[in-house]
């Protein structure tokens, strides 16, 4: 079963747990409504789309509403921190939360005590708590973008907000980054590093780099990136190996952002709505070029 | 020739650290709204401050500090305490503090304007200023502050300074700030 943790931006939002379900605009889970916008339902939104074509994978969310003050943050911490075990998830991916390096360690440990381990993805704000606990080679993937990887390659920065600017310069370097996170064991065993190129690394070895198809306005567009951790993480539970889910996560996330002809101003579930048809095509094609399909 | 470099470099360090010691302080506050409340406050006051990261080691609930001439702490807290913005502490500098992020890279996508700091982005429709997206960030006040602004024009729209809680959101603030700026 693949476990969604993660924050709602609402204050109201209590602490609940349980399958989630996509209907048009909307998340529910356990009764309650919430839009897929951004954040953490607009990854949830992005695996339940994969879940269209890969076949009903088992999914599971624990949500609680944040909004920055960190309260709801640490009662889902709390709360897992006790029950993790018992929910035994085989993908454990950590999104939207508060960074804590305390309450980081306690989840953490708390994975590794399950009879088996789970497959552990970090991204967002539990990334920034995996890097600054120094525990991120216990991770089996972060999905940074360039911007968090210049923050992972900065062995002082406690939070991207405080990345050295001769490290945010490499913006066009990314392999040195990468070189850098592993050089101060920031890295987890394998990495997508969302950008204009996509890059897959696996111990610090770049193994893929994707680049077609590109609608360059998804740069402008909030949620992207956390679409296409949600791809990954859909497609390490229904079986794929990590490299092979992150190139495949990739080529679709661009796939679904050409079909969606975005502009700056586009949002979120444009792309959502287009991942069934993407995902499709890469599967039965994965050399497909998108700009055929286009003119269909 | 080289002994005297190495001299003046070696004073020039001892006087760094002099200085570190003995005339900066911190005000360490619970979150990163009150931080920059008290820094818009301060600095209108004529305040020569500065908000910095936090040394390790200080215990707080904010990962930001505002970094002010030790030898003016009283009055500067007599004017925070009666302004209603007390810092939880004040504490004299010991360790290089951290600087944040002072780079913005701006996007230009036509009809559409982007400005990033850090890692947040601001993305504004040029015709009307309307803020059209908000992206980047790990901390959960980013999706909030995405739906309080977005859809909002950029001279309207709530401050994340006002309503953010994070790091995070301190970077839209000044992401915001130069969006302003370079639409003015």
């Amino acid at each position: 079963m693949l476990l969604i943790v993660g924050t709602v931006p609402d204050e109201t939002f209590p602490l609940t747990i349980g399958p989630p379900a996509l209907e048009g605009a909307d998340m529910i889970i356990n009764g309650i409504r919430v839009p897929v916008n951004r954040g953490t339902p607009a990854l949830v939104g992005a695996v339940l789309a994969a879940c269209q074509v890969l076949g009903q994978i088992p999914v599971t969310t624990a949500l609680v509403g944040d909004i920055g003050t960190g309260k709801g943050s640490r009662k889902l911490y709390e709360h897992l921190s006790r029950e993790l075990s018992g929910i035994a998830p085989t993908t454990l991916a950590f999104h939207y939360l508060q960074p804590d390096v305390d309450w980081h360690n306690k989840i953490l440990f708390a994975a590794e005590e399950m009879k088996k381990r789970p497959v552990l993805i970090a991204d967002a704000g539990f990334m920034y708590a995996a890097k600054m606990s120094g525990q991120a080679p216990n991770y089996d993937l972060f999905t940074p973008d360039v911007g968090e990887l210049s923050f992972l390659a900065d062995e002082t920065a406690p939070h991207p907000f405080y990345t050295r600017g001769f490290i945010l310069h490499q913006d066009n370097q990314v392999p040195d980054l990468i070189a850098r996170a592993y050089e101060y064991k920031n890295g987890a065993r394998h990495l997508l590093v969302k950008g204009s190129v996509d890059y897959v690394v696996a111990d610090g070895e770049i193994t893929g780099r994707i680049s077609n198809p590109a609608a360059e306005a998804m740069e402008a567009m909030g949620g992207t990136g956390d679409t296409l951790t949600g791809l990954a993480c859909a497609l390490i539970e229904s079986g794929k190996s990590i490299p092979e889910a992150c190139r495949i996560a990739a080529r679709v996330n661009r796939m679904a952002g050409v079909y969606a002809n975005p502009t700056p101003a586009s949002q979120v579930m444009d792309i959502i709505l287009q991942i069934p048809k993407a995902l499709a095509r890469v599967l039965e094609d994965p050399n497909t070029d998108v700009r055929l399909d286009t003119k269909e | 020739m080289f002994k005297r470099v190495f001299h003046l470099f070696n004073r020039t360090q001892k006087d760094l650290s002099r200085k570190v010691k003995e005339d900066l302080g911190i005000l360490v506050f619970e979150n990163t709204s009150e931080v920059i409340q008290a820094e818009n406050f301060l600095k209108s006051r004529g305040w020569e401050i500065k908000v910095m990261g936090p040394p390790p080691g200080i215990q707080s609930g904010c990962d930001l500090v505002i970094q002010f001439p030790l030898i003016e702490k009283l009055m500067l807290t007599r004017q925070l305490e009666e302004a209603g913005l007390p810092p939880l502490e004040v504490v004299p500098v010991t360790h290089p503090l951290l600087n944040p992020v002072d780079l913005f890279h701006t996007k230009d996508f036509g009809d559409y304007l982007m400005v990033r700091a850090a890692n947040m982005k601001i993305t504004i429709e040029k015709k009307t200023k309307c803020i059209v997206n908000i992206s980047g960030g790990g901390c959960p006040d980013v999706p909030y502050l995405a739906c309080e602004m977005v859809g909002r024009h950029l001279n309207e729209a709530p401050r994340p300074g006002k309503i953010g809680h994070t790091l995070c959101g301190y970077a839209l603030e000044l992401a915001h700030q130069e969006m302003i700026r370079q639409c003015s």
